[in-house]
């Protein structure tokens, strides 16, 4: 007998629930259980609460939960070839530049990599101590032999936080412009930003073949995208009203004051949104390593999976280095911005 | 361009309505039937802003404007290049109501005819002074050796040769607002408006700036509007001079005029601070000459000469007087007691104590 038959027998519903029930239904542990005479212990007062699996065991045209799963599986599934049908050719971009970058970091040889890094570095910081001591990063890790990993997780990581500004500073802006944009994308924002990684992967999983580079690329986007735009639009609503209304008094157009302006003065927040973007693609693409990211999170994975504990955590100190030079790196092109406009 | 004459009207402003709030429109009436700003604020919900403005502003002349802390006087010297809009009224320009451009045409407005300076400078931080004081004619889309050329010769006018590389940040606020000075001077507009330029500032630099400001004026007669709380600065610079409370128009005309004949008691109040020998001058208080030389005069003195100076010269003695020559010819005698008369307020106030 279920708890909740009288209660349905008592408002006259008992035909409608009997005329739901189907005689071989999917069994569910719990009958399984009651067949075999395995009886749960009952206490004084047992009330259980009146969920879809407990009112279905009184009334049989009452769904279980698994059919609310099974229901979301299905709606996925019917809209994912439409889905897929939109976002494929949207998406088929980021593959080919995945694989380019990771394709042309595998074929540079470390000694035309080493001094192209280098430059890289000293244009965005001007400092030799912190070219040093990034090479020096790179060369231990080449000396323990991950530097072939390492280049892949940097590479990715290039691809993807170019691609979060690419997108998002656009975004931002438009944000910082409307009030009415910036109410619609602050929730979705909010979302992607509360999310625990790993639940982005489930529907691109389903959407996209677990070989294509885009999989991941798309986690890790989401994922990292998010600070880059807000702190745009942060930036630019921050610049100082005097000087908007000045440019304005001077007659700039809107794409003078955007350029001239709100742009370069909202510089030192937009940097600091890029530097959160590249070091959130870091954590992402260790963890995207779970649906085929290359790189070091691969090496990371490969310790959790066959309890290899050097191997782990030798890749994750690599990991770590990674983060360090990537933090300093941006920070110090921030600090060269914040440096050239002091108030 | 405008080809007036200085002493031809090159701004007027008539019946200037301003209100602040949602339904302006609907307040406005409130307004026209006389609510006052507090009323209208404790029972509408509205900010009245500016309530019937009428003022002309003669090409040549500095118009001060003044007023204390939320008179709208910031609010009447936004409109005259339509930062903000009215909600009532009409200001011409040049003879043309600026308030039927579109947008292109305010544009060009603000880019040829009116150049401002701000209270906080609003300099660019990350361009250098070289640039900051281009920017007006950048906007306009001339050729950046151009724009370096005219701006780096406002730059050395405003005395800051030399200063062309360096960042706003790295200058003192008085030099910061000179770069306000030569950028706006840059845009070779016939119009400038300075809503509190000098406030900022401390009082030495302060009357440095009012005196570059009087020397530029000297040589370049530009239309100038200027905003200011400080009334010894108002007097010292207005050809004009226009006194707000609560948004309208207490009174205005020549300063001089209004010092001696205070239109209400607010303005008494508010004129009855300052140091009347240092600013009133001898042609405000002379009787005009009718009639020949009386010969017991004790010598004659300038036209424009300040009562300070005449107290010096008399040695305090109130027995005599003098003959007033402007451009060497007589025009007026000063009596001595006239003068004293002259140097109490019309109402002194209570003990101190400000009635407003
Ligand atoms: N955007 C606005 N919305 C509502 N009220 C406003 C707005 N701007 C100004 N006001 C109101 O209009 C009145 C005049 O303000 P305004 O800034 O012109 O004064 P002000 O004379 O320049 O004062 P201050 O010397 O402090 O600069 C004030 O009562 C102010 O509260
Ligand atoms: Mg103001």
């Amino acid at each position: 007998m279920a708890y909740y038959d009288s209660f349905f027998d008592k408002i006259g519903l008992r035909d409608w629930c009997d005329a739901g029930k189907t005689a071989d239904g999917p069994v569910s542990m719990a009958d399984l259980l009651a067949k075999a005479g395995v009886k749960k212990e009952e206490s004084g007062i047992n009330i259980p609460f009146p969920s879809l699996d407990e009112l279905h065991k009184a009334c049989g045209s009452i769904g279980q939960s698994r059919d609310v799963t099974k229901g979301v599986e299905d709606g996925f599934l019917a809209i994912k070839g439409a889905l897929r049908f939109v976002l494929d050719p949207i998406t088929q971009p980021l593959s080919w530049l995945l694989e380019f970058a990771l394709s042309t970091i595998e074929a540079t040889p470390w000694w035309i990599m080493f001094p192209v890094l280098g430059l890289v570095v000293y244009l965005a910081s001007k400092s030799w101590k912190l070219i040093a001591f990034v090479l020096g990063c790179l060369a231990f890790l080449a000396f323990i032999d991950h530097y072939d990993h390492a280049m892949q997780t940097l590479a990715v990581i290039y691809v993807c936080a170019f691609l979060c500004v690419l997108l998002g500073v656009p975004i931002g802006i438009a944000m910082s412009r409307s009030d009415r944009m910036q109410r619609i994308v602050i929730p979705i924002l909010d979302m992607l930003q509360t999310l625990p990684p790993f639940v982005y992967l489930i529907p691109l999983i389903f959407l996209f073949s677990i070989t294509e580079p885009k999989l991941y690329g798309i986690a890790i986007i989401l994922y990292a995208i998010v600070p880059v735009i807000r702190l745009t639009d942060l930036g630019i609503r921050l610049v100082d009203e005097d000087v908007i209304e000045a440019a304005h008094s001077f007659g700039m157009t809107d794409r003078q004051k955007l350029f001239g302006v709100q742009i370069p003065l909202a510089l030192p927040n937009i940097m600091a949104g890029i530097n959160q973007t590249i070091m959130m693609s870091l954590a992402m693409v260790v963890i995207a390593s779970l649906v085929s990211a290359p790189g070091l999170g691969v090496l990371v994975l490969r310790g959790i999976r066959n309890l290899e504990l050097g191997v782990g955590l030798v890749s994750g100190f690599g990991i770590v280095l990674l983060a360090i030079i990537l933090d300093r790196v941006t920070k110090a092109a921030l600090n060269r911005v914040n440096a050239a406009q002091k108030t | 361009m405008s080809d007036l004459m200085n002493g031809d009207i090159k701004v007027s402003i008539r019946n200037l309505y301003k209100i602040f709030g949602l339904d302006p429109a609907s307040a406005l009436q409130h307004v026209y039937d006389g609510t006052s700003k507090a009323d209208l604020l404790s029972e509408h919900g509205h900010v009245l802003g500016l309530r019937d403005i009428n003022v002309d502003m003669r090409a040549g002349d500095i118009t001060v404007v003044m007023g204390l802390s939320g008179s709208g006087k910031s609010t009447l010297i936004r409109h005259l290049n339509r930062l903000i809009e009215p909600t009532a009224g009409q200001i011409d320009v040049d003879g043309e109501d600026v308030l039927a451009y579109d947008e292109d045409k305010l544009r060009e407005l603000r880019r040829q005819v009116m150049s401002m300076v701000f209270q906080k400078f609003a300099l660019l931080p990350h361009r250098s002074v070289l640039e900051n004081a281009g920017t007006t004619l950048k906007v306009r889309g001339v050729s950046k050796r151009e724009y370096h050329k005219e701006a780096d010769k406002w730059i050395k006018r405003v005395g800051l040769d030399g200063y062309g590389d360096h960042y706003p940040h790295q200058l003192s606020g008085g030099m910061q607002q000179r770069v306000g000075i030569a950028r706006a001077l840059t845009s070779n507009s016939p119009i400038m408006l300075m809503d509190e330029a000098f406030s900022a500032l401390d009082p030495l630099i302060r009357t440095d700036m009012q005196d570059l400001l009087l020397e530029l004026q000297q040589e370049l007669h530009k239309t100038i509007v200027f905003i200011s709380h400080d009334l010894d600065e108002a007097l010292k610079l207005a050809d004009h001079l226009v006194i707000l409370k609560d948004g309208y128009v207490v009174q205005q005309g020549e300063p001089q005029h209004i010092l001696l004949h205070p239109a209400d008691p607010y303005i008494e109040d508010f004129v009855s601070d300052i140091n009347r020998a240092r600013v009133l001058r001898v042609r405000s208080i002379m009787t005009p000459l009718n009639g020949p030389i009386p010969d017991n005069a004790h010598g004659e003195v300038d036209y424009d000469d300040t009562l300070e100076s005449m107290i010096a010269r008399s040695g305090g003695d109130t027995s005599h007087s003098y003959v007033v020559m402007q451009d060497n010819q007589p025009v007026g005698i000063l009596d001595m007691t006239s003068l004293v008369r002259a140097l109490v307020p019309r109402a002194a106030p209570e003990e101190g104590v400000r009635k407003y």
